[in-house]
């Protein structure tokens, strides 16, 4: 077997424990030192292992994005890199930790697959994605629990957006933790007459032009939702698609620029407006501005 | 091609030496001092050392060579094209708009290289992993890395010498530019790097410091490696830059430039003396 784990220091955070168990000679763990940890991958996969690395993304590929894109990206190496304790759902370590801005780190590198799954049901899917496409992969974790909603039924193809709920006023593209608050957000909506589509973008390096323009032209008008910096990240991977494609309003709902705060997850995702009522909120405006 | 005698690595190595000038003179850019500091190095692990099939460059027991410094680039690609990976006019091409000889080595433009570099504090991790890799499938190549002494200012080495280490890569050896030059000037000057060896025995190294021309104490310290269990090698290999033209010896100037014509006249002359000299030597 080709498949290898290491990580920096943080085998349990990363759950990374089980395969430890199960594989422990396939098991490395390089300390606290990610750059190592890159390239380290790098040299395994040239001979032929397929490493999975995993780390607090702050630090990976916060720390390590050179080695991440000579050794890896242009060294074309197939090498899975997981980076957990993403965005503000982080919590109380603070801003030094929430990582905001790994999708614009990600999706700039050539050869670089991003995945961002939206529960536990979806992220099976994306490992197992990562685990079958040969080259490079990126997969952003949330670490608090998030609700299981999809089956394994839930369609999941690579480079496709998904159409979770059908709508005709205006479409959320979430990706991530925000997609089940933009499910909540969209059932309230229906009450009040409000005709909300959500889509789940897990793919964020290959976007689906395709998927996101009949997504535009139904509904008129798009707004992404991200647990990241909306400068770089899915807000501007659907702006770039669209602006290409089907010129429209893209209202980029996430983290305006600035760092994040200590609080529990849902406290800090409430603040800042990722929560269901946040994105209620701007919903209505856009709504409200279409009139 | 294997050579047996110092004589003949020697004429190898002021061979490689005149295809670097060759090479940087249309290239107009590029780095002269390193390339022509590790001619020895690359003559004796090219032609005396390591295991390798041109006919076959993925021959799976064929020994990893990992280049760190990868703007020594000429030096690679001379040795390679010697040893008969490619034509040597083909090497002309560096750095140029569609060459595969690209100013850092890519493993895109030419698989036979096992790694890209040019970042420097990256190969000793890529060559520890490679190790590994060998370690876990029981192999018996071995994994030789080139790093310079400048990239050691680098964290990111040091994080690598310490998992090599812990992961006992006794197949893993490694020879250190030690020319004490970087861009800037003096090592010693910019960023002290001291006693090498001393470092890297504390951190659980074989190491040793030689001379990086005296061909009998490569030779010994690599042997000496292949013999020494739970431990990777590092060699401290103390060399000249700029070896073998005078008037580019320990001058940090030419760290990183190329030579105009006049300037390559010149060492081609003090490169073909030398060449004479050798060949008039007892064989």
């Amino acid at each position: 077997m080709s498949g290898v784990t290491l990580s920096s220091e943080v085998m349990g955070s990363v759950q990374l424990t089980a395969f430890a168990k199960k594989f422990p000679e396939r098991t490395f763990n390089v300390g606290v030192a990610e750059q190592n940890l890159a390239a380290v991958a790098a040299g395994l996969a040239y001979q032929g292992k397929t490493p999975f690395i995993g780390a607090f993304a702050a630090f990976s590929p916060g720390r390590n994005w050179e080695q991440i894109k000579t050794t890896i990206c242009y060294g074309e190496a197939n090498v899975k890199i997981e980076g957990s304790h993403t965005g503000l759902d982080v919590g109380e370590d603070g801003a030094t930790h929430q990582m905001l801005e790994d999708i614009a780190l990600m999706r700039c590198l050539p050869n670089m697959l991003v995945l961002y799954p939206c529960d536990a049901e979806e992220t099976k899917k994306a490992v197992y994605a990562a685990w079958k496409h040969t080259g490079p992969v990126y997969i952003r974790c949330t670490r608090n629990k998030v609700p299981t909603f999809t089956t394994l039924e839930t369609p999941f193809a690579v480079g496709k957006v998904n159409l979770l709920v059908e709508g005709s006023d205006i479409a959320i593209v979430a990706t991530g933790d925000t997609v089940f608050p933009s499910l909540m957000a969209a059932a309230e909506l229906e009450k009040e007459g409000v005709s909300v589509a959500v889509a789940n973008m897990h793919t964020l390096s290959q976007i689906d032009s395709e998927g996101l323009t009949a997504l535009a032209k139904k509904c008129g008008s798009i707004i992404t939702v991200e647990d990241h910096q909306v400068k770089g990240g899915l807000g501007s991977a659907v702006a770039e698609a669209l602006a290409e494609t089907h010129p429209c309003r893209v209202r980029r709902h996430g983290m305006q620029m600035k760092f994040g705060e200590s609080g529990t997850g849902s406290e800090v995702m409430k603040k800042y407006g990722l929560d269901k009522n946040g994105i209620i909120a701007i919903v209505k405006e856009e709504i409200a501005r279409k009139k | 091609m294997k050579l047996n005698t110092t004589k003949e690595l020697r004429l190898m190595a002021n061979t490689i030496r005149q295809d670097v000038i060759r090479m940087l003179l249309p290239a107009q850019s590029g780095h002269t001092a390193g390339p022509l500091g590790l001619a020895d190095i690359f003559s004796i692990l090219y032609f005396h050392e390591m295991k390798y099939d041109v006919n076959k460059p993925d021959w799976s027991e064929r020994d990893r060579f990992v280049l760190s410094n990868g703007h020594v680039a000429p030096i690679l690609y001379a040795a390679m094209a010697r040893a008969g990976y490619f034509p040597i006019e083909e090497t002309l091409t560096l750095r140029k708009l569609g060459s595969r000889f690209q100013g850092h080595p890519s493993r895109h433009w030419i698989p036979a290289i096992e790694n890209s570099s040019g970042p420097l504090g990256e190969g000793l991790a890529i060559a520890s992993g490679i190790a590994l890799a060998g370690k876990m499938d029981k192999k018996s190549w071995r994994v030789y890395c080139v790093t310079s002494d400048g990239e050691h200012q680098e964290g990111s080495t040091w994080e690598a010498v310490m998992f090599a280490a812990k992961y006992k890569l006794d197949n893993l050896v490694v020879l250190c530019d030690r020319n004490f030059i970087q861009i800037d000037g003096n090592t010693e000057d910019i960023m002290p790097l001291g006693d090498m060896a001393a470092k890297y025995r504390s951190f659980g190294w074989n190491a040793v410091t030689i001379n990086g021309h005296d061909y009998a104490a490569l030779m010994k310290a690599l042997d000496d490696a292949k013999k020494m269990k739970g431990r990777p090698t590092m060699i401290i290999a103390e060399t000249t830059p700029g070896k073998g033209v005078s008037f580019a010896e320990n001058k940090f100037e030419w760290h990183g430039r190329a030579p105009n014509k006049e300037e390559a006249e010149k060492m081609f002359a003090e490169l073909g003396e030398e060449r004479k000299r050798i060949e008039a030597e007892p064989g």
